[in-house]
């Protein structure tokens, strides 16, 4: 997408006898406001931005910030309650931005497409994807016959493609879904194309051959994209300009390395700092404490009394698939793991979904039995535990799970999910526990008002702290934390990773960090462990493994990362 | 797939020996003597009671009772009832007539709830949708024999679009207003089920994307809303014409209508065990096989669901 060079000759001769210089798209004083029960709230206001024919302009913000909105009133898309209350949208000078449906219909598909953010959700689970091929080449006045329909497929990158089309959905995984979606948003060679998170609910490594992709066939096609992403590395990485916006208004834009390197707004400057990019939090962290970074790069003196709290030993896991006619063959989710985990340390376990990472979290928990292998617990084998000693083993080793939608009860009170640990193991009575409630509000930082508050009227930072505070409640020494951050934006996941960080540094935790963003890995671990459909790859100290690793898997998740190529001045970095 | 049908048909069994079975015995149970009611106010000789009371085996125990009753069964000759006339000739009478019924009642609520639910869906809260969610909430709330009367009175005397009763000679035409009264409870139910279904499904992702790949609206709806709409609403009318079937004795007794829940009513009345699980034991038929056909509906509408697996 960064090369202009079109290479086919047609269409540039087309958009240049009828366009000119002019832009493809332009945003003037865009507001956008929505009607809910609490009156009109305004979502969008004063937003501003251009396109030029063939070029990429990402939109960066957190959720909220309106830049999905933005980008679906280009496309005339904005749900039901929601309206353009001012400002144009000109598409190669004409206002669309009141456009009626028929002429909206018209543009869709063939003058501007869509790719959108989750694949799972996006194509109809009851159609064959050749038949929501067919049908967009159909509404569009396109060739839409099977060999039609296998071009359009394949160009996407889809192998075999007259035999995927007739599949369903269900048949696809995630990449290949998305890559069905980037058939059907480019099968009409729109000029413009929304591409909206269009990775972000994939693996890295996927997500990486997915966004080159679609920069080969853009760039084939001449074109123009507008990339929503929360990711300001990503954007970076693959657009032309970047356009930040923030509470709905637009609050910089320009070229996008010059944006980077010299960020103006303090959001925008803010945005840049927490990116996961490769600084290594732990430096940072201490350089605001005046210790001189020269200091910590030499190796920190481990602590005589330093020892393995966990000690994962020749760890198997096996599934009996079933196969029909009481048939059933293995498959080995975890196979032959072995890795020891300091006392105060924080180990990180990556991988990509399917990588056996999670299960590995799950049977060290004891939610899982191992199918081979050890689990040592302060020298103990976990699996010889009797009930009891099981329950005491629970009070010493906690998770946070991924989703702090769904792991909270949304019946409970704050409150009352804090306290339930502490009455489940009988500790302390009614006084002491509300007091010890409001100790750990106190150490996750939220207000002691959040005590009488229920899920759903948090934020999803707030929910998370709940699910730290929860998991604090008994003092535990182990907290296993399964994805704990990837839901978060990206402001919200740094100030969470920093609540961890400063909780280690105070109560001398523990942590087992199970994750897919090796950003976030570089940002908290001392020890990662990559792991690779069951086994482990490679492990190692965190330094070692970002800066040599050894084996060709973890050099490509490690390159997968976006904004990984970018070079920042080190101030930023 | 052949073998998902075979399977589910061997269902049956166990289904049929199980639900005769438990009706056979509450027949048994009842209190009562189906001989002495039989001849009402006067009192037969004792030798005629005699011969009646061997001639249906009511003086055998349960068991031998039951197992008659299965033996007659498998060799399709399901005997008599109490009036002397033969089961299986008067089961041939009011079972037709109850399907004609029950399909019209069907019909009725299928294509008018989906349609009504489509259009109330598509624009929640505006004027259509309100009117129509307080029209079936009335609906739903007056008993089945209060709207029967009113629409025999409106519609069968006073404005006398239709006949206010049907008699011997059900048809198609005469069992209509029978039908309306029968189908629209559910047929409440059914708009109200497509309407919720319609309007969560309308802001589904994928109903997005199809409009951003440029379909028309009406293209929008039909393959992308309604197919996936309607996958709730098939299950629910599939276990309705099960209750259709044998639920309509209100509904057959106030527009005289020779039906099968006519026929049960009476049987029931009469402590007539036979004639009673002769029955049902038709009606579970009818429910397995609307069952059947629902599942097989649903693997139609839904490829995720595969039975061979």
């Amino acid at each position: 997408m960064r090369d202009k060079e079109m290479t086919t000759p047609e269409i540039r001769i087309a958009e240049a006898g009828t366009t000119g210089t002019r832009p493809l798209l332009e945003i003037r004083d865009l507001a956008i406001t929505f009607k809910t029960s609490g009156g009109e709230v305004q979502a969008v206001r004063d937003a501003h931005l251009t396109i030029m024919p063939g070029e990429t302009v990402a939109i960066v913000g957190e959720s909220g910030s309106g830049k999905s909105t933005t980008a679906l009133a280009a496309i005339g898309l904005l749900p039901s309650n929601g309206r353009v209350s001012g400002g144009q949208i000109l598409l190669d000078g004409e206002d669309i931005a009141h456009a009626p449906e028929k002429r909206m219909i018209e543009l869709r598909g063939n003058t501007i497409g869509m790719v959108p953010q989750d694949p799972m959700s996006n194509l109809n689970p009851v159609w064959k994807i050749g038949y929501q091929v067919r049908e967009t080449l159909r509404a569009n006045g396109q060739p839409s016959g099977p060999d039609d329909v296998a071009k359009v497929l394949s160009e996407a990158g889809l192998p075999d493609a007259h035999r995927r089309a007739k599949q369903y959905p269900h048949e696809f995984s995630g990449g290949m879904r998305q890559r069905a979606l980037i058939a059907i948003g480019l099968s009409c060679q729109p000029r413009l194309l929304i591409a909206d998170e269009p990775t972000s609910a994939l693996d890295v490594t996927v997500q990486r051959q997915i966004l080159d992709h679609l920069d080969t066939m853009t760039t084939d096609l001449g074109t123009a994209v507008l990339l929503i992403t929360h990711d300001l590395g990503l954007a970076a990485e693959r657009a032309d300009k970047v356009v930040v916006m923030y509470q709905g208004r637009v609050v910089e834009a320009g070229p996008s390395l010059e944006l980077l390197q010299n960020p103006q707004h303090p959001y925008t400057r803010r945005l840049v700092e927490s990116a996961p990019s490769l600084a290594s939090r732990r430096i940072q962290a201490a350089r605001e404490q005046g210790v001189e970074a020269a200091d910590l790069l030499a190796p920190a003196a481990e602590p005589a009394a330093a020892d393995n709290v966990l000690q994962i030993q020749d760890l198997r896991k096996v599934y009996k698939l079933r196969q029909g006619l009481g048939k059933s063959s293995d498959f080995a989710a975890v196979d032959g793991v072995s890795f020891d985990v300091k006392r105060g340390t924080t180990t990180a376990i990556v991988g990509e979904s399917g990588s056996g990472k999670s299960t590995v979290a799950k049977m060290v928990l004891q939610l899982e039995k191992p199918t081979e292998g050890r689990i040592l617990f302060d020298g103990v084998d976990t699996s010889a535990l009797k009930p009891g000693d099981l329950f005491k083993f629970r009070r010493r080793v906690q998770p946070i799970f991924q989703d702090p939608y769904g792991s909270l009860d949304p019946m409970y009170n704050i409150f009352r999910t804090i306290e339930e640990p502490l009455r489940v193991h009988k500790i302390g009575n009614k006084e002491s526990r509300e007091k010890k409630v409001r100790e750990l509000l106190d150490q996750v930082a939220l207000p002691q008002s959040a005590m009488q508050r229920y899920p759903n009227e948090l934020s999803g930072g707030q929910r998370q702290r709940v699910a730290i505070a929860r998991a604090l409640a008994l003092d535990p020494e182990v907290i296993i934390c399964d994805e704990a951050v990837s839901a978060l934006d990206v402001l919200v996941q740094a100030q969470v990773l920093n609540l961890l960080a400063d909780l280690q540094a105070n109560l001398g935790l523990t942590y087992l960090f199970i994750t897919h963003d090796l950003a976030v890995v570089r940002q908290i671990a001392d020890h990662v462990c990559v792991m690779e459909k069951g086994r482990l790859v490679e492990t190692g100290s965190t330094d070692n493994v970002f800066e040599s690793p050894e084996q060709d898997y973890t050099k490509a998740l490690l390159n997968a990362i976006p904004g990984a190529k970018l070079m920042l001045p080190p101030e930023v970095a | 797939m052949v073998r998902f049908i075979l399977r589910r048909l061997l269902q049956v069994i166990p289904v049929f020996l199980g639900t005769t079975l438990l009706v056979y015995y509450m027949v048994f149970a009842l209190p009562g003597d189906p001989i002495a009611a039989l001849f009402g106010d006067r009192q037969p000789p004792q030798a005629v009671i005699d011969t009646l009371r061997s001639q249906y085996h009511l003086n055998e125990p349960f068991w031998v009772q039951y197992g008659l009753f299965l033996k007659n069964l498998f060799t399709f000759n399901l005997g008599n009832d109490f009036t002397g006339q033969p089961i299986a000739a008067s089961l041939a009478r009011v079972f037709p007539v109850t399907a004609m019924l029950a399909i019209e009642a069907l019909a009725i609520q299928a294509v008018f709830g989906v349609a009504f639910g489509v259009f109330a869906g598509l624009r929640r809260g505006g004027w259509f949708d309100s009117t129509v969610l307080v029209a079936s909430l009335v609906v739903i709330a007056v008993p089945t024999f209060v709207l029967g009367f009113v629409f025999q009175l409106v519609f069968g005397v006073q404005l006398g679009w239709a006949k206010p009763t049907v008699g011997a000679n059900a048809d198609w035409g005469s069992l209509l207003l029978p039908a309306v009264v029968l189908g629209l409870v559910s047929f409440a139910y059914v708009l109200r089920l497509t309407r919720t279904s319609v309007s969560e499904n309308m802001n589904a992702d994928y109903v997005r994307t199809a409009t951003a790949k440029g379909l028309s609206r009406p293209r929008v709806v039909l393959a992308h809303i309604l197919r996936n709409s309607l996958i709730p609403v098939v299950t629910y009318l599939g276990a309705n014409l099960g209750g259709l079937m044998g639920g309509a004795i209100v509904t057959e007794g106030i527009f005289n209508v020779p039906g099968v829940g006519n026929k049960l009513y009476q049987a029931v009345l009469r402590s007539e065990g036979p004639t009673i699980v002769s029955i049902v034991s038709v009606l579970v038929l009818v429910f397995v096989v609307a069952n059947l056909l629902v599942d097989l509906l649903y693997a139609w509408l839904d490829p995720r669901i595969r039975y061979d697996q």
